[in-house]
């Protein structure tokens, strides 16, 4: 293990001998971590390696069951959000911390005392608003709802109510998972002049190039322990990789050229409603063929998830036309549209995909118990579905004691194969997958996208809707773009442009280069 | 109709319909708190009950009406506790703990008004706040009367109606309760105390409830029994969705309902050709009628009935 330039004596942060269970999930085991004075420090891991958890304890939010924290060299007691505010230190979580309803200005000062007690006084907000704005380039209007703002800009709200609270330690959950590449630059020249300007940043993320582009150090953690802390000349990627996962990561996947065939999914003008009854989708319309992969890039929250729920049915489609293998679709049921062909991997594979107080054996029949052989009539023939479960565990290779194991007490790896297996099973002519690999480690990761391109291969028509950038890239045949569920271009997988593809992705309208 | 809307009788109808409006601009401003913390405090009916009989009680046994006040809110607070430490502390279903302290405040009050007022109706036996003509006001017509010569809990209530708004939307702690209600994660993340807001809100809203009872026997009837309430409870409740969690619209949506039974009374007493079942029920119909009407669009805190722990993902 790489130690040599850890000198926890000299951290401004350190957090040492950290402990915190989750009931049988132990999620940081007696770790140690240390970030310097002035300093882009990168939190590297896997999902599921404690990256959130160390730096929820820091910020009060987890209490950690054992291990102290220091500061600036003093032993700190944070038992609330409360105290690690007081203490300079402000964490910009994953999912926002921002009251929707209320205003830039109101954010800033929730919770504060006011000049002008018990009144608030947001005018006087708006002003050191304006201030930290334009020191750190940081562009918010304060006066707008948050409920209005786009993701990028409430990350940047998120950023400045930290610098509004005095805090000079800035913590960032995976910052750039809601960005455009365009826009994950901009904020790195940010956490850069931030540093610059003696602030301390700590930047949670599992996305290697970042780490390269942005930290001065990065410390590893993997299954809830670190790994080691390394400054960044004396690393590189393939290092990092081996550390985070804990083998060599060679793998590149093999794609081989096919030619798409006849038309199998048809969307016309699709327009729909999200869960806040604003339009999440604004006149979508796209073919998809059989034998290619058609990917859907954006940045997350911009109709990829309605436009998922909307071909399958569990979401109505306000004005359009879903069209499978030529035959209208849309106004048929989800049992409808599964029995036409259409297989769905949903985003939420808890809430949507399974049931957890099912059994493994129940859950890969959850949407054929109806059909032979599975049904006789109005009885279930358990015998026929135990038969199929255990062959589809082992083809997939679901770890699971066995086909009567409650699904619930699977890892989310395992899930989502259990998903795939059911869903491949049926062998569907299309397949919508959406967010396939999210939350899935990188072993768990390949083995789903190998399975895609697979059936790709054998002639299925596939839509995949994915947040990771990466991921559509290097799966796909043809890339949607959407922004504000409205196409902003189609372009093909083999010539991309990555800075044309952000600026699509940020709503930058593109003629469409081919259909 | 015509004689009917003019002179004393009017009078007398507008009048009426500001007292029984009353009791329900307490309970519901305080419920406004409460939910815009994020908790339903369903229990109204069973603080209101227990508020009126702790307040009649009191003030009887005091002989002074404003201890009968201070008990009335302080019975209310109690209720209030025993709620927060279900409701906040514990985590427990919300709707199934305003229910049972519902039920047990009716049977407790039932018990014990049997054991000190050996049951039934209770005569009048203290005064009760009498009217404050409010000089020069009260003698515009028609409108002096009914507005300005009123009991001092009425000008208290109709006070209270612009000084929650302003506390709910002017001041820090306004911001604060309506946060966590909205967000009780992000408020936690943000420095706020999710569990004292939550309490606080809950224990202010127990307290009004307890004064809109203790109204009742000592502002308005002088006199006690064991259905007293008859349902103001859920009505207060039903007022602040009414209302759109907004004391202005609370406040109309009492006056409707004040309005409408200071009518059914009045119709009663002349005689109407209705059996009196059918007349008490009407205020009841006419406000959830108007409630289904306008309040479809409503959009309550969105955290309402979510009980907020720390390190459970949600
Ligand atoms: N609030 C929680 N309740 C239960 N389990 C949790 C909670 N937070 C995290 N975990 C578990 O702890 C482990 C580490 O999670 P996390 O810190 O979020 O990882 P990372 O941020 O590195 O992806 C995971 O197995 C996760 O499921
Ligand atoms: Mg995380």
């Amino acid at each position: 293990m790489t130690e040599s330039p850890y000198r926890p004596a000299s951290g401004i942060v350190e957090m040492i001998g950290i402990t915190k269970r989750f009931g049988d999930v132990l999620a940081n085991d007696r770790l140690d971590f240390s970030a310097q004075w002035g300093e882009v420090h990168a939190l590297l891991g896997e999902n599921g390696a404690g990256k959130t958890t160390l730096m929820s304890i820091l910020s009060g939010l987890y209490r950690a069951d054992a291990g102290q924290v220091r500061l600036r060299g003093n032993p700190a007691q944070i038992h609330s959000p409360r105290d690690a505010i007081e203490h300079g230190i402000g964490m910009v979580h994953q999912h926002f911390m921002l009251i929707k309803p209320f205003t830039v200005a109101e954010n800033m000062v929730f919770g504060l005392k006011s000049p002008r007690e018990p009144w608030l006084d947001l005018d006087g907000v708006a002003e050191r608003v304006a201030e930290l704005s334009n020191r750190y380039g940081l562009a918010v209007n304060p006066r707008a709802r948050i409920q209005d703002l786009s993701v990028g800009a409430q990350q940047r709200v998120e950023i400045i109510k930290a610098l509004y609270r005095g805090a000079d330690i800035l913590v960032l959950d995976e910052p750039t998972s809601v960005l455009t590449p365009q826009e994950a630059e901009e904020l790195f020249k940010i956490l850069r002049e931030l540093a610059g300007q003696s602030h301390t940043v700590i930047f949670i993320t599992h996305k290697l190039d970042e780490v390269i582009a942005v930290a001065d150090r990065i410390t590893v953690l993997r299954d809830g322990r670190r790994i080691a802390t390394v400054g960044k000349a004396e690393t590189d990627k393939a290092d990092l990789a081996r550390m985070m996962v804990g083998r060599e990561v060679l793998f590149r996947l093999e794609k081989s050229s096919t030619t798409p065939g006849p038309e199998i999914l048809a969307i016309k003008d699709l327009w729909a409603h999200g869960a806040d009854g604003r339009p999440a989708l604004r006149g979508l319309s796209f073919s998809l063929r059989a034998g290619e992969i058609l990917g859907v890039a954006g940045v997350d929250g911009n109709g990829q998830g309605e436009l998922a729920q909307v071909i399958m049915g569990t979401r109505r489609a306000t004005a359009g036309h879903i069209y499978l293998d030529g035959k209208e679709v849309t106004h048929a049921s989800p049992k409808e549209r599964l029995m036409l062909g259409v297989g769905y991997i949903p985003e939420d594979r808890n809430a949507v995909g399974l049931i957890g107080s099912f059994s493994v054996g129940e859950n890969t029949i959850l949407n054929t118990h109806f059909s032979p052989p599975y049904a006789r009539g109005i009885m279930l023939d358990r015998r026929a579905m135990v038969a199929d479960a255990e062959r589809l565990i082992r083809e997939f290779d679901v770890k699971t004691a066995g086909h009567g194991e409650r699904a619930a007490r699977l890892s989310g790896g395992n899930l989502q194969k259990l998903v795939l297996a059911r869903e491949v099973h049926r062998d569907p002519r299309a397949l919508i997958a959406a967010q396939p690999t999210r939350g899935l480690d990188v072993g768990a990761t390949e083995y789903v996208r190998r399975r895609l391109l697979e059936q790709r291969e054998r002639g299925r028509a596939i839509l995949l809707i994915s947040a990771d950038l990466e991921e559509v890239l290097t799966l796909s045949d043809r890339i949607l773009v959407v922004y504000e569920g409205a196409m902003t271009g189609l372009l093909d997988a083999k010539d991309v442009e990555i800075g044309k593809l952000g600026l699509m992705m940020a709503g930058t309208k593109q003629p469409v280069a081919i259909h | 109709m015509i004689e009917f809307l003019t002179g004393a009788v009017f009078v007398g109808f507008l009048a009426s319909t500001i007292r029984l409006a009353v009791p329900l601009i307490f309970a519901s401003l305080g419920e406004v708190f409460t939910q815009r913390s994020g908790i339903l405090n369903l229990g109204l009916e069973g603080i209101m009950l227990i508020g009126s009989f702790i307040g009649f009680t009191a003030a009887n046994l005091s002989g002074n009406l404003w201890v009968g006040v201070l008990a009335g809110m302080l019975s209310g607070l109690m209720i209030a506790i025993v709620i927060a430490v279900f409701d906040v502390t514990l985590g427990a279903d919300q709707t199934i703990v305003g229910i049972m302290i519902v039920i047990a405040a009716q049977g407790l009050v039932t018990y014990l008004n049997n054991v000190i007022y050996k049951g039934g109706y209770v005569p009048p036996r203290i005064g009760g706040f009498t009217p404050i003509r409010i000089p020069l006001l009260a003698d515009i017509p028609v409108i002096g009367d009914t507005f300005f010569n009123q009991n001092i809990l009425v000008y208290i209530a109709f006070l209270l109606v612009p000084l929650f708004a302003v506390v709910l939307f002017k001041t820090t702690w306004g911001l604060r309760v309506r946060g966590v209600g909205e967000d009780p994660r992000s408020a936690d993340a943000m420095g706020v105390n999710v569990f004292r807001t939550r309490y606080l809100a809950l224990l202010f809203g127990g307290m009004m409830a307890g004064l809109g009872g203790a109204f009742l026997t000592l502002g308005y009837l002088g006199t006690f029994n064991d259905n007293i309430t008859a349902g103001r409870g859920w009505i207060a409740i039903a007022l602040v969705y009414f209302g759109q969690w907004n004391p202005y619209r609370v406040l109309a949506g009492a006056l409707l309902f004040g309005g409408v039974n200071a009518l059914q009374l009045r119709l009663q007493a002349q005689g109407a050709n209705l059996p009196f079942q059918f007349m008490l029920m009407l205020p009841y119909v006419l406000t959830i009628l108007v409630l289904i009407g306008i309040s479809r669009e409503g959009r309550g805190p969105a955290a309402l009935c979510v009980p907020y722990r720390r390190e459970v993902r949600t």
